[in-house]
């Protein structure tokens, strides 16, 4: 039996399928299913399909307990980008400045090293993940929680296409599936299934990004918690996998290290005088420009000039009124 | 002797324009009974009951004939009570009580009361110069508004009561020149920029703004002083001039807020409209198109707070007075322009639950009410703002700091920047022009926001008293751009 005729079954019946259904449903549909024919039209849409038996498919995927059938694939990069090292970077859709600015970074800097970041094309922390790896010249993969010809949520439409120019969307399902709340989880597995290692930047208790977590836990990876304030509701999930023993992610460079990679030089920038002082006050934590002004003595006008020259250089970035060394 | 006819010449206004109005009387013998004519509104209609009794309280006759007064030219609508005053002189010279020729060198605006006494009406400045102009050098009017009147540069005749105005007219009387009770009052002290604590770059914004005449948008949490800020920007902008001061008196006569001891407004205008501004009540409407929020913060400045709250059509509808200076306002009776170039201060949070920018709360907002809330705030309207600030909530330090600069040395400043602004325009240096093409790739900027902050350096250039933009003064500008909270730049 095909895994073809799986996917376009459970497409067909706005099922979730993994196993061959021993209903009498599926076997008349297998029976009238024309899968040459449906090759050709995913040909035409530019969707490639790659089957859970074909030897292109992703050991690391194949490996979970439940497999999907295949993977419908979109993007200009080869299907082999799926074998090579990759990482997840996940958390939650309403993230904080921190959690965007964590995400984003992880992205360049993982990205600049050469992994591939896997992650799942949602608003917030993966939005920025996906982000920054395009930013640094990086590949990135996202992973859909409907059909592969849709780009959900709509906003993400252009990144969605940015992330195909380089990399790829790969989804278990086939055209026309919609989103629908109960396959985000199961989105979930397959990038944990797909990445040697995740990161969690940002969750609540009980988050989706948790799922994905455990997913990984269970299949025996690597999984990295960014540590939070101990305060923000958006870090008790991720508080919580550091307390159950997860490792603590304090910069790329301990992701780095499970793969064997040292970072990549990131570039020096030369900096005016303000600039470096206002920047040593940043590292200590983010800080509104009263405060920045308070600490290194400059007035308001300079102070504005010396941020824009650190966000310029990379150096700062700002989020609702409130500035951060990067 | 079978009729009579009188005239008395008054004006009318169609928003801020005026047109020449004959006020006729005819009397003839018959049923006695009285009529206006002439496309009379409400109000002007009622006028029949005010004269009639008003002739009577000045122990004045009222004539038993067949009595109709025609309003020409008769196609234009007349409104409110103005005419009061016109009518009941031209019956009193109709009837032979005062001299038909005295009225050929006054025009006359009032509103009678039942006792005989004038009222003041609105627009008397403007009527008071379209007097002027068609020749007549003398204007009846109520004593309150006689003030005003003189402004236009016409010879006031102050009336307290018909009475006095027909003593006048048969030449038995000169009337008392009106005398303001409280004689001059200085400007009310206004909101003083020492009130406020901490926020130093949004100070600093609110004087770039106030010496370039840029829009400026405030965007924080909410008690973080946004309105405290904007209300303060009247303060430290330089005195109205005596034609703009002229300009901006003419515009809430129209409107009908002149308060009766100050005829000449001198303050720059503050006006802060509710979110629930209807259009009209933001550029102006009505039947007899009235000024609205914009015309009467002309040459002043509009405060919107809760700036996202505000209809999205009354928004938009902002883009025309923001990009022209005025408002037109097409009626079927023509056309009305209203002057309306006012400085825009807006406020809003950075999201609909307010908490984004406060580190003591969690926003709640989805992701779709947060698109929402960005995408009421057009790319359009955005783009008007030159300066947009966010203001984050300051810690508990911040508070107790010592009051901040006060308003009279900022102001010294900006009217200092303002003259070398106009003077000559600023050169740029080569590392200016050089980063503002790095910045425009790096951030990135739109076209729209270059030039927003190839002004904004200009401006701050001139507060610096340097010559020409540097670094430090674009890069500055570049600080006081939209932040992605509220989209791309």
């Amino acid at each position: 039996m095909s895994e073809l005729a799986l996917a376009a079954f459970a497409a067909e019946t706005g099922s979730h399928v993994v196993r061959t259904p021993r209903d009498r449903a599926f076997r008349v549909f297998a029976r009238g299913f024309d899968e040459d024919a449906y090759l050709a039209r995913l040909r035409a849409d530019g969707v490639q399909w790659v089957a859970r038996s074909a030897p292109e498919f992703p050991p690391l995927l194949h490996a979970i307990h439940d497999p999907p059938p295949g993977l419908f694939v979109r993007g200009s990069a080869d299907v082999e980008l799926l074998r090579s090292a990759t990482v997840a970077v996940v958390g939650a859709r309403s993230c904080s400045p921190y959690g965007a600015q964590v995400a984003r970074m992880l992205g360049r800097e993982l990205g600049r090293a050469g992994l591939v970041i896997v992650s799942g094309l949602a608003r917030g922390v993966d939005g920025e993940a996906h982000r920054g790896a395009l930013e640094s010249g990086g590949l990135t993969v996202g992973v859909l929680g409907c059909g592969i010809d849709r780009d959900y949520p709509a906003a993400h439409r252009e990144l969605a296409a940015r992330i195909r120019a380089t990399g790829l969307t790969v989804s278990e399902y086939a055209p026309g599936v919609e989103p629908a709340p109960w396959r985000f989880p199961a989105r979930n597995r397959i990038i944990a299934g797909l990445s040697a290692a995740t990161v969690v930047v940002e969750a609540r208790d009980r988050s989706g990004a948790l799922i994905t977590a455990d997913l990984a836990l269970e299949e025996g990876r690597d999984v990295f918690a960014v540590p939070g304030e101990v305060t923000s509701a958006l870090s008790a999930g991720t508080n919580d996998l550091l307390k159950l023993g997860a490792a603590p992610l304090t910069g790329s460079a301990d992701v780095l290290e499970v793969f064997g990679l040292t970072g990549a030089e990131a570039e020096t920038v030369e900096l005016g005088g303000w600039a470096e002082s206002v920047l040593a006050r940043l590292r200590d934590g983010p800080a509104t420009p009263d405060e920045l002004a308070r600490a290194t003595g400059l007035d308001a006008g300079a102070l504005a000039s010396a941020l824009t020259e650190l966000e310029l250089a990379g150096c700062a970035v700002a989020g609702g009124g409130v500035y951060r060394a990067n | 002797m079978g009729w009579v006819l009188a005239r008395t010449i008054t004006h009318a206004l169609v928003g801020l324009e005026t047109r020449r109005v004959e006020v006729e009387a005819h009397l003839e013998n018959g049923v006695p009974g009285f009529a206006i004519v002439g496309l009379a509104d409400r109000a002007c209609q009622e006028a029949k009951h005010r004269v009639r009794s008003g002739i009577a309280s000045a122990e004045l006759d009222w004539p038993m004939r067949r009595i109709t007064v025609n309003l020409a030219p008769a196609a234009l609508r007349k409104e409110g009570s103005a005419f009061d005053l016109p009518i009941a002189l031209a019956i009193l010279a109709a009837s032979g009580q005062i001299p038909r020729d005295s009225l050929d060198d006054h025009a006359a605006v009032g509103e009678l009361a039942l006792d005989g006494r004038l009222r003041p009406v609105g627009g008397v400045l403007a009527l008071a110069e379209a007097a002027l102009g068609a020749g007549l050098p003398r204007m009846l009017c109520a004593a309150r508004s006689s003030p005003e009147a003189a402004l236009a540069g016409i010879d006031p005749v102050p009336v307290r009561h018909l009475a006095d105005a027909v003593a006048y007219l048969r030449g038995e009387l000169v009337p008392e020149p009106w005398v303001p009770r409280n004689g001059h009052l200085a400007d009310a002290p206004g909101h003083d920029l020492a009130d406020l604590r901490g926020q130093e770059r949004a100070r600093r914004a609110l004087e770039v703004a106030a010496t370039g005449g840029h829009n400026l948008l405030l965007a924080g949490p909410p008690g973080t002083g946004k309105t405290m800020l904007a209300r303060r920007l009247p303060g430290i902008l330089p005195p109205l001039s005596p034609e703009e001061a002229i300009e901006v008196t003419r515009i809430h006569s129209v409107a009908g807020m002149l308060a009766a001891d100050r005829p000449l407004v001198t303050a720059r205008p503050l006006r802060s409209p509710h979110y629930s501004a209807t259009v009209a009540a933001l550029v102006g409407g009505g039947p007899g198109p009235r000024p609205g929020e914009v015309s009467l913060a002309h040459r002043g400045v509009l405060v919107l707070d809760e700036f996202a709250e505000f209809q999205r059509p009354a928004l938009e509808a902002l883009r025309q007075p923001l990009e022209d200076g005025v408002v037109a306002i097409a009626r079927v009776g023509g056309r009305a322009v209203f002057p309306a170039r006012f400085q825009l201060v807006a406020a809003m949070n950075l999201c609909p639950c307010g908490a984004r920018g406060d580190p003591a709360a969690d926003c709640k907002c989805s992701p779709q009410r947060l698109s929402a809330f960005r995408d009421k705030l057009s790319r359009a309207l955005l783009d008007r703002f030159d300066l947009v600030v966010a203001m984050p909530r300051p810690r508990a330090a911040e508070l107790a700091a010592p009051p901040g600069e006060a308003s009279e040395p900022v102001r010294r400043r900006v009217a200092a920047a303002r003259e070398r602004l106009d003077v000559a325009r600023a050169e740029w240096t080569k590392e200016a022009t050089e980063l503002l093409d790095r910045a425009v790739e790096r951030l990135p900027l739109s076209g729209r926001g270059r030039a927003r902050a190839r002004r904004v350096a200009e401006t701050i250039a001139a507060l610096a008293s340097e010559p020409a933009v540097g670094t430090e003064h674009l890069s500055e500008a570049l600080a006081y751009r939209s932040p992605t909270e509220l989209g791309a730049p």
